[in-house]
């Protein structure tokens, strides 16, 4: 079949694609880089490349704070994500029985809600004149409202634990349910009881799914901007708001994309470490 | 068991309940969002309708959705069926290359499309906005679009091919009908995602609003709230009226299996 005139054709289809996916994407990061190479603001690479701009942004320590910052949040956001879902997914895929399907459906629709109005509603429940403390102070719990509960990184991290939980579900979901039932008979036949066979079969096969969840989760929300926002205040800001600040208000795009980058590199490396230890440690287990 | 079902209910609970909020307090008769409730109203749901701006930027989201998910369904296609199709070198590659964007916070894929249209003094628009989005959809629809055509039997085209269809014919009669499902579901999947897409719009969109975009200046005013709070209900209906549409179409999708087994 791999004629050819066929391996020709197949390229041209997928030219259109790769040519917008270029122009949407790749020129622009492109240009990104080049200004994060630019000295100052102003023309992009006036004055030739240089590195002060990444000087800049790591050097700050109110920078490096809200690096760190970022990628904490989003770590925990993660581990907290994917350890509450999977014994959701486990339920859904071993004991759901007939209802299987609608429990899929039921778990995926409140994602299609607005985002932003789902990050809302966490101010709407953790606010100072919010649902939570109204709810106390009527029924006489509590006699002046906590304040403590909204534009904290506390409150960053159950809005996007609440905000990302379909994208842990799913992907742990599947995984279990690939895998195949006679693997787990034939580990109950040789003796395993129910917690071993869970850490020498199920666990381990479904991994791919935890580990796909975990970078679904934890590289976008390191770059989430709407959360911290409206939910975080100055103690939860994240690197985006900075990133943001550059570009809108200070305007000062070479900066503004060293820091975009850098944190960029930060998340892939992070993941990076973060999928081969978790290789590592199933390994041993096993 | 019986404490699994009991967590997965829990679950499902703190997944509702914040959502839930918006439709609850969206009847109240309260410029405040807080509880006891004082009784109920459909005030807000009367100014929502009055209110020609969000009315005309529920239309630019409903322009954009349906370009972006025409667009990148239609690119989805082409590049599914040439990976699928044709065994090319570096198909891995590109298939890569054309999901990253799901790796890349949206935050940089916006403001690194925004450095470039300043550099060709490309306007901010909705069309500005399409580009953006359909570079975010496009993973979408290929991952869609790939599932469904591996699924596909190739011995049929081949036989369509034998009694001597040429090949438009067979994409057309053979092809395009087995894959409408998959179509379907990249069609909503992707309307869906550019709809409530906010980051990208809100840098690219200049003077013309999308709804999220509309939405966002709304938070700030807390006696706007209420109604932002209408709209968000409705949207919620709507998506569930549009999920489980997609899901029926994707079973329609299962059930024709059996036509190409």
């Amino acid at each position: 079949m791999a004629t050819e005139n066929g391996t020709r054709r197949g390229y041209l289809l997928l030219s259109p694609t790769l040519a917008v996916m270029a122009l949407a994407m790749a020129a622009p990061l492109a240009l990104l880089v080049l200004y994060s190479l630019t000295a100052a603001p102003g023309p992009v690479l006036a004055g030739g490349p240089s590195l002060a701009q990444y000087g800049e942004a790591l050097a700050r320590a109110g920078y490096r704070a809200l690096f760190w910052r970022s990628i904490a949040i989003s770590a925990l956001v993660t581990a907290v994500t994917v350890t509450l879902a999977y014994p959701m997914a486990y339920f859904v895929a071993f004991h759901a029985g007939r209802a299987k399907f609608a429990w899929a459906i039921a778990l995926t629709i409140p994602f299609w809600t607005s985002y932003l109005l789902r990050v809302f509603a966490w101010k709407i429940i953790l606010g100072y004149g919010g649902v939570i403390n109204s709810a106390l102070l009527s029924l006489h719990l509590i006699s002046t409202p906590l304040s403590a509960l909204l534009y904290n990184p506390f409150a960053v991290v159950v809005t996007l634990t609440h905000a990302w939980a379909a994208f842990a579900i799913l992907p742990i979901y599947v995984s279990l349910e690939k895998i195949d039932r006679a693997l787990l008979e034939a580990a109950t036949d040789l003796g395993d009881g129910p917690a071993r066979r869970f850490l020498r079969i199920t666990l381990p096969l479904s991994l791919p799914g935890v580990l796909g969840a975990a970078i679904l989760i934890f590289v976008p929300t390191t770059g989430d901007y709407v959360t911290p926002s409206l939910v975080g205040g100055p103690q939860g800001a994240m690197i985006a708001n900075l990133i943001a600040i550059q570009f809108e208000r200070v305007g000062n795009w070479p900066l503004g994309a060293a820091l975009a980058l850098a944190s960029m590199a930060m998340v892939a490396v992070t993941a990076a470490l973060f999928v081969t230890a978790a290789r590592a440690a199933v390994r041993a287990v096993k | 068991m019986k404490a699994l079902r009991a967590y997965a209910a829990l679950y499902l609970a703190f997944l509702y309940l914040p959502v839930l909020l918006l439709p609850l307090f969206s009847f109240n008769a309260s410029h405040f969002i807080a509880f006891p409730l004082s009784g109920f109203t459909l005030q807000w749901y009367r100014e929502l309708f009055a209110d020609v701006a969000m009315l005309h930027a529920f239309g630019n989201s409903l322009e954009v959705g349906a370009v972006t998910a025409l667009l990148s369904t239609v690119l989805g296609l082409m590049a599914a069926r040439a990976v699928t199709r044709y065994r090319l070198k570096g198909a891995g590659a590109v298939l890569g290359f054309i999901s990253l964007p799901l790796f890349i916070p949206d935050i940089v894929l916006g403001l690194s499309l925004l450095l470039l249209l300043g550099a060709v003094d490309f306007p901010l628009s909705l069309a500005a906005v399409v580009l953006g989005h359909v570079s975010l959809c496009l993973p979408f629809a290929l991952t869609v679009l790939i599932a469904r055509m591996q699924g596909f039997d190739r011995n049929l085209e081949e036989a369509s091919a034998d009694l001597g269809e040429g090949p438009w014919m067979t994409f057309w009669r053979l092809t395009f009908p087995l894959m409408l499902p998959g179509i379907a579901a990249a069609l909503l999947l992707t309307f869906i995602t550019s709809f409530d897409e906010f980051l990208l719009a809100y840098f690219l969109s200049g003077t013309e609003a999308t709804l999220p975009v509309y939405i966002w200046g709304q938070l700030r005013f807390p006696e706007r709230l209420p109604m932002v709070l209408a709209l968000g209900a409705l949207i919620l209906l709507a998506s569930v009226v549009v999920v489980i549409l997609a899901e029926w179409t994707r079973n329609l999708g299962v059930s024709k299996k059996s036509v190409g087994a």
